[in-house]
C-alpha cells in the first residue's frame, strides 16, 4: 500500500526542497542576499532580514521532515510486505 | 531585475525532477488503467493536493491576485462561497456514483446513467476545451514572461510544452499527479513569503485596511469594500464586483462552483484515481482545506499591490498600465516578486510561477488524452481492441493534444477575439451541466432524451440571456447584447452569474419536464448509478476524521468562521 506504484512521491518532494533549501541558505550565507539593499520601499531598513537564509532553512527543515516520511512508511511496508 | 546563476540552478533542478519523475514512473505504465487513472492506486492526500493543484494553474494564481486588487477580499467569495461547498458536496454525495460506478471518465458515467448523445455532447465539448483552455494558459504564459524577463514567446511556449509533453509521455497521469504535488509545495513555499514580505512592507494588517479603505473611498465606496466580504452586498453599486447577495449566493454558489468542481472531469479524474472509494470521497474535502486558506495567499498579494500602489508617494510602487490606458492588474504577483524577492528567493518565485503554468496544462492534456480515448476513439471510431492498442491512442493523443495546445497558443497570440468567442462557447455549454448531474444522480426518473435536450437548452438559455443582456459601459459584440439589449448589468461578472443562473434553471426544468414525457428506465440498469437506489457505503467503526461526511463538516463550519470574521 505504502508504494503501490513503486515510486513513493515523498522521496522527489523531500529531495527536491532539501536541495533547494540548503542552495538558498548557502547562497544568502555566502552572497548576502538581503532583500534589495536592505531596505523596503519607504527607505526604512527591513531589520537586516535574510530572507534566503531563513527560507532556506524552513525548506531544508520542511524536505528532510518529508523524506523521514518517507523512510518512515517504507520501513513499515517492507515488515509488512516481505518480498 | 535580472536573474543571477542561483535562479537559473533552482529552475533547472527543478526541471530535473519534473522529467525525473516521469521517467521513475516509466516501467510502471503497463496498461490504460496505469496510463490513464493511475491504477487506482493513489492515496487520498496526493489525490487530494492534486485536485487542489490541478485547478491551480497560472491563470488562477495571476487571476485571483489580479481580482483581489480589482475587488478585494470580496473575491474570497470564489472559495468561500464557490469552491469549499462544492467540494464537500462532490466528497460526500457524488464521489459514490463517480467512483462506485467503475467509470473511467465523467462523460462516461453519463453514457452509463443516461445515454450515448448526453455522452457525445459532453466529451467532444469537455475535449475541444481543454484543448483551449492549455492553449490560452500556454499564450497567457509566454506573454508574462516576455514581459518580464525579456524570454522570447515561442522559446518559452514550446520549452514548457516540451517539457510537459515528455512527463505526461513517460509517466501518464501519475505523472501529472506527482507533479501536481511539487507544484503544490512550490506555490505554498513560493509565494508564503512574499505575502509576509508585502504585509511587513505595508504596515500590517492595519496598514492594509488603512490603504485599501483609502483605495475605496477614492474610488466613490464606502471605506471597507475592499476589506469585506459580505456587508456591501446589499446592492450590486455598494461594491466593486457589482454583484449582490443573490447573485454570488446562487449564481456562483451554487451553480458556476457546483458545475465546475463537481463536474470538470479536469478535477474529477484526480479523485478518481484514488486507491479506494474513502480516498476517492476524501480527497476532494482534504484539498478544501487549504483551499480554504489559499485567498491569504493568491487574493492578498493583489490587495497588497493595490495598497502599495495607493500610497505611490511614498512607496514607489505601481502596477504598469495596458496599451488602452487601464491598469494591468495581471501583474500583481510578478510586479511584488520582482520587488521583494533578491536573486535566490526569485528563483523560487519563478518556479513556483511556472510549474503553475505547467500543471495547469498538464492537467488539462491528462483529462484530454482519457476522454479522447475512452468517450470518442474507443467509443465512435474503434471498440473491441486491444488495451495495448488503448494505451499507444492514449500517448499519440498526448503528442496530440500538445500540439494543438501550442497552436491554440498562437492562435490565441494572432486572434485574441477568436479565443474570447470560444471562451464564451464553453461557458454556455458548462453552464447548465450541474442541473443534468443533480437529476441524474438524485432523480431515478431523468432520462436520457430529458438530459439531453434539458442540457442543450440550458446551452441555449445561457446564450440566448448572454445576448440579450450588457454589462455596463460595455460594446455589443463578445461582452453580449448581440441581439438586443434588454437589460443592463453593473458589471460583467454580475452578467455571468446571472447567465449561469438562467441556463442552470432552463436546464432543471426542461430535464424534468421531458423526463416525465418520455419511458422512464429499467430501475434495475441504475443499481450504483442513482442515490435511492444505490447502497450507502458502509463506515462503521472507521474513525471519524477518516470519513468523509463529518470530515466535511469541520471543513464548512471552518469556511463558516473564516467568512464571519471577514464579513
Amino acid at each position: 500500500m505504502s508504494q503501490p506504484l513503486g515510486l513513493d512521491v515523498r522521496w522527489p518532494l523531500g529531495l527536491l526542497f532539501t536541495l533547494i533549501g540548503l542552495l538558498l541558505a548557502g547562497y544568502g550565507l555566502i552572497y548576502d542576499g538581503r532583500v534589495p539593499g536592505g531596505q523596503d520601499m519607504a527607505g526604512q531598513p527591513m531589520s537586516g532580514l535574510h530572507i534566503n537564509v531563513w527560507w532556506g532553512m524552513v525548506l531544508v527543515v520542511f524536505g528532510a521532515s518529508v523524506l523521514w516520511l518517507a523512510r518512515r512508511a517504507a520501513r513499515a511496508g517492507a515488515v509488512a510486505t516481505p518480498p | 531585475m535580472k536573474l543571477a546563476a542561483i535562479d537559473w540552478v533552482i529552475l533547472v533542478l527543478y526541471f530535473i525532477f519534473v522529467l525525473g519523475i516521469g521517467y521513475a514512473l516509466k516501467r510502471h505504465m503497463r496498461s490504460s488503467e496505469d496510463y490513464f487513472l493511475s491504477g487506482r492506486s493513489i492515496p487520498a492526500w496526493v489525490a487530494g493536493l492534486a485536485f487542489l493543484s490541478a485547478n491551480l494553474g497560472a491563470q488562477e494564481v495571476i487571476g485571483m491576485a489580479a481580482s483581489g486588487a480589482k475587488y478585494g477580499l470580496a473575491t474570497s467569495h470564489f472559495y468561500w462561497v464557490g469552491a469549499i461547498p462544492a467540494m464537500v458536496f462532490l466528497g460526500i454525495f457524488m464521489m459514490p456514483f463517480y467512483y462506485g460506478s467503475r467509470a473511467r471518465s465523467v462523460p462516461e458515467y453519463l453514457k452509463l446513467r443516461f445515454d450515448e448523445k448526453t455522452r457525445g455532447f459532453n466529451a467532444i465539448s469537455f475535449a475541444a476545451m481543454t484543448i483551449f483552455s492549455s492553449g490560452i494558459s500556454m499564450y497567457a504564459m509566454g506573454l508574462l514572461l516576455n514581459l518580464l524577463l525579456g524570454w522570447d514567446f515561442t522559446v518559452s511556449v514550446w520549452v514548457s510544452a516540451g517539457v510537459v509533453l515528455l512527463y505526461i509521455l513517460l509517466g501518464g497521469l501519475t505523472s501529472a499527479i506527482y507533479n501536481e504535488v511539487l507544484q503544490f509545495f512550490l506555490i505554498v513555499f513560493g509565494f508564503a513569503p512574499l505575502v509576509f514580505l508585502g504585509l511587513q512592507d505595508i504596515g500590517g494588517w492595519a496598514g492594509l485596511t488603512a490603504a485599501l479603505n483609502d483605495v475605496a473611498t477614492s474610488r466613490g465606496y464606502e471605506a471597507g469594500a475592499w476589506t469585506q466580504t459580505w456587508s456591501m452586498t446589499g446592492e450590486p453599486a455598494a461594491n466593486p464586483m457589482g454583484v449582490e447577495w443573490f447573485g454570488i449566493a446562487m449564481g456562483l454558489g451554487f451553480v458556476l462552483a457546483f458545475g465546475y468542481w463537481c463536474t470538470d472531469f479536469l478535477v474529477v479524474q484526480r479523485a478518481m484515481a484514488a486507491d479506494s472509494m474513502s480516498a476517492a470521497r476524501r480527497a476532494p474535502i482534504i484539498a478544501a482545506v487549504p483551499k480554504m486558506l489559499f485567498p491569504f495567499l493568491v487574493i492578498l498579494p493583489g490587495m497588497i499591490a493595490i495598497g502599495l500602489m495607493q500610497n505611490v508617494d511614498t512607496t514607489g510602487f505601481s502596477l504598469p498600465s495596458k496599451a488602452d490606458g487601464a491598469i494591468n492588474y495581471d501583474l500583481a504577483i510578478p510586479m511584488l516578486l520582482m520587488e521583494y524577492f533578491p536573486n535566490g528567493m526569485l528563483g523560487l518565485g519563478l518556479t513556483a510561477l511556472l510549474a503553475s503554468f505547467m500543471s495547469g496544462m498538464a492537467g488539462n492534456v491528462t483529462a484530454f488524452n482519457t476522454v479522447w480515448t475512452y468517450d470518442i476513439y474507443q467509443s465512435y471510431i474503434r471498440s473491441g481492441a486491444s488495451d495495448a492498442h488503448y494505451l499507444m491512442v492514449g500517448r499519440v493523443a498526448t503528442v496530440a493534444g500538445v500540439s494543438l495546445s501550442v497552436a491554440a497558443a498562437y492562435v490565441a497570440n494572432r486572434f485574441n477575439n477568436i479565443m474570447d468567442m470560444l471562451q464564451l462557447l464553453f461557458a454556455f455549454v458548462n453552464a447548465p451541466l450541474f442541473g443534468t448531474f443533480l437529476l441524474g444522480m438524485f432523480w431515478k426518473r431523468a432520462t436520457g432524451h430529458g438530459a439531453f435536450f434539458g442540457l442543450v437548452s440550458g446551452t441555449l438559455a445561457a446564450a440566448l440571456h448572454h445576448g440579450l443582456s450588457l454589462p455596463r459601459g460595455s460594446v455589443v459584440g463578445v461582452k453580449g447584447g448581440w441581439l438586443d439589449v434588454m437589460q443592463t448589468y453593473p458589471s460583467e461578472m454580475a452578467q455571468n452569474f446571472w447567465t449561469a443562473i438562467y441556463a442552470f434553471t432552463a436546464c432543471f426544468v426542461l430535464t424534468i419536464v421531458i423526463s416525465l414525457m418520455t419511458r422512464a428506465r429499467d430501475e434495475r440498469e441504475l443499481v450504483g448509478l442513482v442515490y435511492s437506489l444505490t447502497d450507502k457505503p458502509q463506515e462503521q467503526g472507521v474513525a471519524w476524521y477518516a470519513r468523509p461526511a463529518p470530515l466535511g463538516m469541520v471543513v464548512l463550519g471552518l469556511t463558516l468562521i473564516l467568512s464571519v470574521l471577514f464579513w
